[in-house]
């Protein structure tokens, strides 16, 4: 179960807003980490570790960095619950552990209302509305329970 | 099968000759490519998480230095090293350090019809321009490949797009692809293969096959593929590389949908700032006012576009107050826009030229914009802040759009010069 207040975006957040490339020498992802959104202002004056990024449509949009899932693990972003996510992204994330929501409704959710994540359901605990969380195919959730991709391949 | 289907069905490692839409399949990619904005991660994960040692073919990686070439810092520098050193460590024989940008690098020397491909790049996706299919992936996957020499694939549907019509002077292939996402929107196209077919394609050569194929990955699509035919054989008969199968459609191939256009009645477009799919016809925003120009990138920094550039800037020049930056995408493009004048001309005109790699198509190394100021590129991504300020402002466009605007200074129509 994970519960955390609402960080919330629009839609097509891309991977340069979640971490620009000027970034990307920084010799390790917790150097990178304090500039994960760096010109969203909401995200570093609300945002304490625990807490869930909430978006609208294509999240994650363009490059296809793996240091934007990274970082935001790396800050202790919870989980990411979005209306949809970008391809390249997902499968990023998913390697990395990061945990993904894909929910249609996620855009009704307002700035730091309270969220818990169980099972299949997304509560609204300031609302109390309920929201159906869309699950992972089978494949990539068993890849997940392997203990993702590295583990998947490390033991052949 | 459709044609996609069929590529990945030849890479298919379980065996079964038939796929469809939604199987996932274990595949072997004929290529891996990393750059240096994904590389190091992908050695860290190599080492650190998968304990690798060796490399399972070091003939299928590729390492390209393109992003922050000539070294732009003293972080970037100590990542080029760390490249250089796994490379001379898994002795592998395809290195490039500063001599273009990574996909016009693969596509001069390497890609072949018929091969899959995955690159930690999302414009990967380029190498569908020669009959290949290519995707982006993240540096995690690109460090299994090379680790197993094996990676994981859904079969994606396929959107079918058949372009007709006769190309109108001052309308280009960067017009055509930024309507299609500014159709389809940024996630339109998501998971899905983008076919590009019809005698408008047809009529294009390979440079601006790239430039379409270059962009699919602004409305999320996973591959491009343009059927391969005179062209990409002249083409890969010039750089050495004669033989390949080619695959096509079965009589029974299936597309998800079907989309047409007649390029007859395009207009220049432009994706106005903030996201790739605003896209408008240049009337929309045709008089405002540029600080910088940018010609170049793997989207359309080839002979070809520095070619119509300089035929539009030839005796004119750069409006007083803005500036041209103009990076070709490989040292061959260089080397042959040096002896055909090209380049002088760009020169007189007043244009900046840098050596060839990503260049100011984000904002890593030169021509970062400062606080407010406006941009046209012939890049590929106009995101808030991606090229400097965070108050900046991006619009993409063509470049016949990008140089008929230089001579101005404000965003302008290239048919008023080419007609």
């Amino acid at each position: 179960m994970i519960t955390g207040k609402a960080i919330v975006f629009g839609d097509n957040i891309d991977t340069d807003q979640i971490i620009g490339a000027h970034h990307l020498t920084r010799p390790s992802i917790a150097a990178m980490a304090p500039y994960a959104f760096e010109h969203h202002d909401h995200f570093r004056r609300d945002f304490a570790p625990g807490d869930i990024v909430v978006a609208g449509r294509n999240f994650g949009s363009g490059s296809s960095r793996e240091q934007a899932p990274a970082v935001l693990k790396e800050r202790g972003v919870a989980a990411v619950v979005a209306a949809s996510f970008a391809r390249i992204f997902f499968r990023n994330a998913i390697n990395l552990g990061l945990t993904l929501i894909e929910c249609p409704e996620a855009g009704e959710i307002r700035p730091l209302e309270q969220l818990e994540i169980q099972g299949d359901l997304l509560l609204n605990l300031t609302t109390g509305r309920k929201f159906i969380i869309i699950a992972l195919p089978p494949f990539l959730q068993a890849f997940l329970d392997n203990g993702g991709v590295v583990a998947h391949f490390r033991t052949r | 099968m459709n044609v996609i289907e069929k590529i990945l069905a030849a890479h298919d490692q379980s065996g079964q000759s038939h796929v469809r839409p939604g199987m996932i399949i274990e595949i072997a990619p004929d290529l891996t490519m990393a750059n240096d904005a994904t590389a190091v991660l992908a050695i860290d994960v190599f080492r650190n998480k998968l304990l690798a040692e060796k490399v399972h073919d070091p003939a299928r990686v590729v390492f390209i230095m393109d992003h922050y070439t000539p070294s732009c810092s003293i972080d970037a520098a100590d990542t080029h090293q760390a490249m250089r050193a796994f490379a001379r460590e898994q002795q592998l024989p395809f290195v490039y350090d500063g001599i273009g940008v990574c996909h016009q690098l693969m596509m001069e020397r390497h890609v072949l019809p018929g091969q899959l491909i995955i690159g930690a790049d999302s414009h990967t996706c380029t190498y569908g321009a020669l009959g290949s299919l290519a995707t982006g992936m993240g540096s995690t996957d690109v460090a299994v490949a090379w680790r197993t020499g094996r990676s994981w694939m859904k079969v994606p549907e396929a959107i079918r797009i058949e372009v007709s019509g006769a190309w109108p002077a001052g309308v280009c292939a960067k017009d055509l692809i930024l309507r299609i996402v500014g159709d389809l929107t940024a996630s339109g196209a998501t998971y899905q293969a983008m076919v590009f077919a019809g005698p408008a394609i047809r009529a294009l050569g390979i440079s601006e096959r790239m430039t379409l194929c270059n962009m699919v990955i602004e409305a999320g699509a996973k591959f491009s593929y343009i059927q391969p035919d005179g062209k990409t054989a002249a083409f890969l008969r010039a750089t050495g590389r004669p033989d390949y199968p080619v695959f096509a459609d079965d009589a029974d191939a299936v597309y998800a949908r079907t989309l047409t256009y007649d390029v007859g009645s395009l207009e220049p477009q432009l994706a106005c700032p903030g996201s790739v799919d605003n896209v408008h016809p240049i009337g929309a925003a045709e008089g405002i006012a540029i600080d910088e120009f940018f010609l170049g990138a793997c989207t359309n920094g080839r002979y070809e576009d520095l070619e119509i550039a300089a035929k539009i800037m030839k005796g004119k020049k750069v409006a007083g107050g803005s500036r041209l930056l103009v990076t070709p995408a490989s040292r061959d493009v260089l080397l042959a826009a040096m002896a055909s004048g090209v380049l002088a001309t760009l020169i007189e005109s007043g244009a900046m030229i840098a050596n060839p790699g990503c260049s100011a198509c984000f904002g890593g190394t030169g021509g970062i914009l400062g606080k407010c100021e406006k941009l046209l590129t012939t890049a590929n991504r106009n995101f808030t802040g991606r090229v400097g300020s965070p108050d900046s402002e991006i619009y993409l466009a063509s470049p016949a759009v990008v140089a008929a605007s230089t001579i101005t200074g404000r965003i302008t129509d290239p048919r008023r010069i080419l007609q």
